[in-house]
């Protein structure tokens, strides 16, 4: 068992309940125990980092001071945005002393760097390599498009994570759970993030561009690590199929998701009931036969452009 | 800092201001254009990337006060494309950043982006007051701030249905903790031109 602390960031408390749930439930079995940092807040987001850079290092910077305390070394932060932010704030704070005495100042409590930011995919890295495989009870052989989007690897030069044009983690861990991961154009593209209220016809554009290469590929079903990236492809599929006139119904999932099946978890544990677009994934033997891609006709239909999905 | 900008003379010029708060060097841009081709909203700015970069390096009082009422800085996702592809590692959103909190400052704002600023200070209204963002309660002051009333009322029941929308708000303990974070970062921002 390895000891991570964690930090939900404030979209797994609400749109993204099922992130939290499917994490939470996978963990105990990939050897994983989390310790939430006690009241912590809101990582700042596109908001704070928009309109006051100071607020963009201070709120992250509390949060960091909180797992300091606890005596954390490592800190799990699902949300890709969350994790971003955290990271940068690090970064900042330790590359740059004077800023670091000022942020420590607004904050009241001391940032020494030591407790580390991991996304999500690096902590599986580091438990799939002691027995994921072995733990599967019901292998996940579906047809993937391992959506990385933006912030899980750039920018680069701060994160030093896989590869920033070419991921390659996400697929390897979802080969280990039986699934085939497509190569596609889409991996990184950007899906229009923090838009989803403010600009919803970008993010129709910007998501519809990603789910029809997943779809025109033989995708079955889009795996996720962000809560903006799920939220934008599933909670705004209706605006993206209107926008791009199209019917996709492909569903999205988040990786642990996708992993707790594979260890026979339950679907309501993983929360698959709380998603727009129902993932009703075709029932496979055991070994990887081919199925048809239940999903996605991507014409308006004869019925007179119903976008409705069933 | 490897670089200085040894070119520039004028003080007040968004050049050297963008260097003396971000430690960026627009100089560094020699326009090959890649942060442009690689932008997924470029076709959408009024002015592409690289073209920002290049008004910027010229240092003439009209172009810079074009820059700081663009449409384009508004609707940067900082999705750090550009800056992963740049072979100069000119930190685009960074200057960004910084290039929207002079908009807002100088009252510059292009009318276009009143719907995102106005998204992000209900953003922020909603962090200062709970410690943690409270959707239901930002989608609301979204929409009075906005007044796109209509705006979302097919998916929210659904959403709330499906277990996704809590109808309280999660409040942490130490919000007075964040209020002061809050009230300091305001005051720091504001005086940033005089610390650096």
């Amino acid at each position: 068992m390895i000891t991570i602390g964690y930090f939900p960031g404030c979209s797994l408390l609400g749109t993204a309940r099922e992130y939290d749930e499917s994490l939470r439930a996978i963990a105990p079995k990939i050897g994983i125990e989390l310790v939430e940092i006690p009241d912590w807040n809101c990582c700042g987001a596109t908001a704070a980092h928009s309109l006051n850079h100071t607020l963009a290092t201070a709120l992250p910077a509390r949060i960091l001071a909180l797992a300091e305390k606890e005596n954390l070394e490592e800190i799990l932060v699902p949300c890709a945005a969350c994790y971003n932010r955290l990271v940068m704030a690090q970064h900042e704070l330790m590359s740059n002393e004077p800023l670091c005495k000022k942020v420590s100042d607004i904050i009241e409590l001391d940032v020494k760097g030591t407790a580390r930011p991991i996304n999500i995919l690096e902590a599986l890295m580091k438990t799939s390599s002691n027995g994921l495989a072995q733990n599967i009870s019901k292998p996940f052989n579906y047809t993937v498009a391992c959506y990385y989007g933006c912030l899980l690897v750039r920018p680069p030069k701060v994160l030093q994570f896989d590869r920033a044009e070419d991921p390659q983690i996400m697929d390897e861990v979802m080969k280990k759970i039986g699934a085939v991961p497509i190569d596609w154009a889409y991996k990184t593209e950007c899906c229009g993030a923090g838009f989803s209220v403010s600009k919803t016809d970008i993010v129709s554009k910007l998501s519809g561009k990603i789910i029809k290469d997943a779809v025109t590929r033989g995708a079955e079903t889009i795996i996720v690590a962000c809560p903006m990236c799920h939220s934008n492809l599933d909670m705004r599929r209706k605006d993206i199929n209107q926008y791009n006139d199209s019917r996709y119904i492909i569903p999205v999932m988040y990786i642990t998701q996708a992993i707790g099946l594979a260890l026979g978890i339950d679907k309501k544990k993983l929360g698959l009931h709380r998603h727009i677009i129902p993932v009703t994934l075709p029932v496979k033997e055991k070994t990887t036969g081919k199925t048809q891609p239940a999903l996605a006709v991507s014409e308006r239909s004869a019925s007179g452009g119903k976008t409705e999905v069933e | 800092m490897s670089y200085s900008l040894h070119h520039s003379t004028e003080s007040n010029s968004l050049l050297y201001k963008v260097f003396e708060n971000t430690g960026e060097t627009v100089y560094k841009c020699y326009q090959c254009g890649k942060c442009s081709a690689g932008c997924p909203l470029s076709g959408d700015m009024d002015y592409a990337p690289s073209s920002v970069l290049r008004m910027i390096q010229l240092e003439i009082p009209e172009l810079d006060s074009k820059v700081l009422s663009s449409y384009s800085i508004w609707l940067c996702l900082t999705c750090e494309t550009c800056v992963t592809r740049c072979p100069q590692e000119v930190d685009l959103p960074k200057i960004i950043d910084y290039l929207r909190s002079e908009s807002i400052e100088h009252k510059k704002v292009n009318p276009a982006a009143k719907d995102i600023i106005a998204f992000h200070k209900t953003f922020l209204d909603s962090i200062r007051t709970t410690g943690r963002l409270y959707e239901v309660g930002l989608i609301a002051g979204y929409k009075f701030r906005t007044f796109h009333l209509l705006q979302d009322v097919s998916v929210a029941p659904k959403m709330f249905l499906l277990g996704k929308l809590n109808p309280l708000p999660h409040i942490i303990k130490n919000r007075s903790a964040i209020e002061k974070i809050f009230r300091k970062s305001n005051r720091a921002h504001a005086g940033k031109e005089a610390e650096q």
